[in-house]
């Protein structure tokens, strides 16, 4: 087991350090001057150099790139350019938020795309499952910010149910407006992620069922319940993998779900600093993401042994 | 029944309604019955029609959901362009002068405020004094002084001061550019030296906004801190800031010019970059006024018994065109031609009606407007035959290259406006080739001039343009001799004639004479054709059937105060 988890960490640090080579790569693979967004119209070139100089643009490239890595490595992720604030108390937030929509989301997906996916895999070719896979291929396709679209025109614009956008105004805890302000948002994020999550569910369900030790289970009598919980068991490795890519891609936030509905999380933020072209906010976020993504999967990765021992054989 | 925006604005101050006492769980068992009961009360009470639970209150909250997608800085000069000095810098903070926003019928002028006069030295013109008003009180109580302008000049101005702020000095410098030095001639007398006479001082100095140093003492000398519990001379306090997310500021109920305390006691300020976002905000009930309505959202938003407001106001969307050589824009002939050959009538109702035909920088009715003798107008034979005469026609056509972007400040619907008139343009001889950019990178271009490495090639970029300031509007883009600000010149006009009316203009100090002489600039850059002039915008603004007052200036600021909440 050890050793597992050393040869999933010894695959961590190479790509993280790519990260990180990339992120920094964006403030110059970018078109234009950086620092075109913030420089002043009338400036004159004295206050312009000095402006450079205090962003520290006047130093070669590959000192640039150190000092910030370790600048990175200290917790320090730069001050955005546009806000002067520090980019890490703009990240922190809005991971907040958007975590705050994943969790919802992601517990949507759960729910539709596990429940759907088994009733698709326990009733294939029957109606049932060609109306679920039907319904999980439109799901995956059709655009959701489309969907948040007539969403809100339906059930915020049209009946006044709920809130159109926006996070709810802070109150000093988390109560029912919260979670009024997230429905439209989290339905739409969860779109996507059930969909894949439902076929993929159902697909391991229909392998797993036809495996030999089902039959077996099933020609000693054991009652469908009992076999129920062991196709179960045996597909939930397949499925947690997906769940944690599916949790990344929630957290990494919907820039299109998020400006929709102006939700200000981490896509939200993302697409702000693209707008404004706000290279530490966004280098600071994409890495923060990254990094998340990547240890999310690691996590998933430490996990499934738990389900499946064969892994650490491998 | 009570709307959306009474439990919005009340939630953040009013605590969670305490949860419903249910019954049923006996001895650890949920009953189904009660299972069921509470399911249909949760479901009932999301999908609660907003303000049933909050709408006693009786404040009235004016929210208004911007096109920035965050707050503009708030520590005394904002970012976010004229958006930001629309809502942060006239809510917050004062200037020494401000703009008349009290009239829709005319383009707004200057007016006194924090300075109550001001003269020019006859003998040495850099010299400007000012007379400050002796009754102003900063949010945090203290006194404002001729001292505090020093103070907050030294804050953009001076590297070595301990209170300098780089983000200011960037949102400020466009208008400290000619400033030298100041001194405070006692409490409430202020002098301040040019670099060179600038008889457009003022129209820098009215963006210039006054933070309140003991403020920033009390929070340790830190602008982070004073972003959140900023204290200016303004109508407004804030009391909120959550970025990206909202500002709420209320009434400053001590506001010094009475006639311009708030009539409603709270204004909530929302980012939403997104424009069918601000149309849901708004037909939902989420907010009650709305920046830059879509055009095609008119129809709805007056259906739904709401109102809409437009104006035209400095503002155009034009070609800068490059006049080096190696541009055909740099024949007169086919500048003018392309200036006739837009069908701008149709292009207007294209736009919903939305917007005003350009006659040139600024609409005719305006004192900056002179009396050019080139005439633009849809003319499509007056420009086949300026092409003729320059070697083009339909069948032999010029070949132009025109950058634009998707989406940005002003920039209206560029991709259709210029599909639009390319078409125009193809009729009398002019192929236009687009390509697109995002804004920034656009910025980035028009920045380097028409010269740098980021243009070869380009013929001209479609930019929309402030014209509310002499320098920014007329003078800085045609002064070629001082071309102080690099990319205002964009196609790098060379004239001397130009350079001396616009040294004119500068040179006098008198309104009268100011408006006269950037009106003889005006028409020699028109007789010049020294750009192609589209459109104004009429900026439409969306507004709830309960907002009443709101006049709509022709200026890129407007003023808040005045609107009451009538429910």
């Amino acid at each position: 087991m050890l050793w597992y988890v050393l040869r999933r960490l010894a695959y961590v640090l190479p790509i993280l350090l790519g990260v990180s080579i990339v992120c920094f790569s964006l403030l110059h693979l970018a078109p234009g001057d950086p620092l075109t967004a913030v420089m002043p119209e009338f400036a004159s070139d004295q206050v312009i150099e000095q402006i450079k100089r205090s962003y520290g643009f006047d130093k070669p490239v590959p000192v640039q790139y150190l000092l910030w890595l370790f600048n990175v490595l200290s917790g320090d992720l730069g001050l955005s350019q546009v806000a002067n604030r520090p980019v890490l108390d703009e990240i922190v937030p809005a991971m907040v938020n958007t975590f705050q929509l994943a969790a919802f989301g992601i517990g949507l997906s759960l729910l539709g795309g596990i429940g759907l996916g088994l009733l698709a895999g326990y009733t294939r070719r029957l109606v049932t499952d060609r109306a679920i896979t039907t319904t999980a291929i439109i799901g995956v396709s059709v655009p959701h910010y489309w969907v948040g679209l007539v969403l809100i025109a339906i059930l915020a614009v049209t009946l006044g149910l709920l809130p159109a956008m926006g996070k709810a105004p802070p109150s000093g805890g988390f109560g029912l407006n919260d979670i009024r302000h997230m429905i439209l948002p989290g339905v739409t994020l969860a779109l996507i992620p059930t969909g894949i999550i439902a076929r993929s569910v159902r697909a391991t369900v229909i392998d797993v069922r036809k495996q030999e030790f089902v039959q077996t289970l099933q020609a000693n009598g054991l009652p469908p319940r009992r076999t129920f919980l062991h196709v179960i068991k045996n597909a939930s490795p397949t499925v947690l993998a997906i769940i944690g890519i599916q949790l990344g891609h929630l957290v990494g936030g919907s820039i299109l779900v998020e400006t929709v509905f102006a939700w200000p999380g981490t896509g939200y933020l993302l697409n702000n600093a693209i707008a404004y072209r706000d290279i530490p906010v966004l280098q600071g976020t994409i890495l923060v993401l990254a990094t998340f993504f990547v240890m999310l999967n690691f996590l998933v990765d430490l996990a499934q042994p738990f389900l499946d021992p064969r892994m650490t054989r491998q | 029944m009570a709307s959306l925006r009474d439990r919005e604005s009340l939630a953040a101050v009013s605590p969670e309604p305490a949860s419903s006492d249910f019954t049923g769980v006996i001895d650890g068992t949920l009953q189904r019955r009660t299972l069921l009961k509470m399911m249909a009360v949760g479901a009932g009470a999301l999908a609660w029609p907003a303000g049933m639970a909050y709408g006693q209150s009786g404040e009235k909250v004016l929210r208004i959901a911007m096109t920035l997608s965050d707050i503009p800085v708030t520590t005394g000069q904002a970012s976010g362009g004229a958006e930001g000095g629309r809502f942060i810098n006239r809510s917050i903070y004062d200037a020494l002068l401000t703009w008349d926003l009290s009239q829709a019928d005319k383009p707004s002028g200057l007016l006194p405020n924090l300075a109550t006069s001001w003269s020019v030295d006859p003998k040495n013109r850099n010299r400007w004094t000012f007379k400050l008003r002796n009754d102003v009180k900063f949010h945090d109580g203290s006194q404002f002084t001729a001292h505090d302008v020093l103070w907050n000049f030294e804050k953009s101005m001076n590297p070595n001061a301990a209170h300098y702020d780089r983000l200011q000095a960037r949102n400020a410098a466009n208008w400290l550019v000619s400033v030298k030095s100041a001194k405070a001639v006692d409490d409430f007398t202020l002098e301040v030296t040019t670099k060179r006479p600038n008889g457009t001082l003022l129209y820098e100095l009215v963006n210039i906004f006054y933070s309140s140093p003991r403020q920033w003492k009390k929070l340790g000398g830190d602008w982070t801190k004073f972003a959140f519990e900023p204290s200016g001379t303004g109508p407004y306090k804030l009391v909120q800031l959550v970025p990206r997310n909202r500002a709420e500021l209320v009434r400053n109920a001590d506001y010094w010019n009475k006639s311009m305390v708030p009539q409603h006691d709270r204004m909530v300020l929302r980012p939403m970059p997104d424009a069918n976002t601000r149309v849901s905000a708004l037909l939902s009930g989420q907010v009650d006024l709305v920046e830059a309505l879509p055009p095609d959202a008119v129809p709805t938003v007056k259906g739904a018994g709401m109102q809409v407001t437009t104006n035209v106001y400095p503002h155009i969307w034009p070609y800068m065109v490059s006049h080096l050589k190696s541009s055909p824009f740099s024949d007169i002939r086919i500048r003018k031609a392309a200036n006739l050959a837009i069908d701008r009538e149709n292009l207007v109702k294209f736009l919903g009606g939305l917007a005003v035909p350009a006659q040139g920088m600024v609409t005719p009715d305006h004192p900056w407007f002179g009396n050019p003798t080139f005439k633009v107008k849809y003319d499509p034979d007056g420009a086949r035959k300026l092409m003729a005469e320059a070697g083009y026609s339909k069948s032999n056509p010029v070949n132009v290259n025109v950058t634009m972007s998707a989406a940005g400040s002003g920039q209206m619907q560029p991709l259709p406006m210029n599909e639009f008139i390319q078409e125009n343009f193809r009729d009398v001889g002019i192929n236009m080739s687009l390509s697109t950019v995002d804004w920034e990178a656009l910025r980035s271009r028009r920045f380097a001039g028409a010269e740098g490495d980021l243009n070869k090639g380009v013929d001209a970029i479609n930019y929309s343009w402030s014209i509310q300031y002499p320098v920014f509007g007329l003078i800085g883009q045609t002064y070629h001799s001082e071309n102080r600000v690099k990319g205002y010149n964009w196609g790098h006009f060379s004239d001397a004639k130009a350079d001396q009316l616009a040294r004119n203009a500068l040179d006098a100090f008198e309104t009268k004479e100011q408006n006269k002489r950037l009106g003889e600039l005006h028409s020699y850059l028109v007789d010049n054709a020294v750009w192609v002039w589209v459109v104004h915008d009429m900026n439409p603004r969306g507004l709830a059937a309960h907002v009443k007052g709101f006049i709509q200036a022709q200026s890129w600021f407007q003023d808040f105060t005045r609107i009451r909440i009538e429910k």
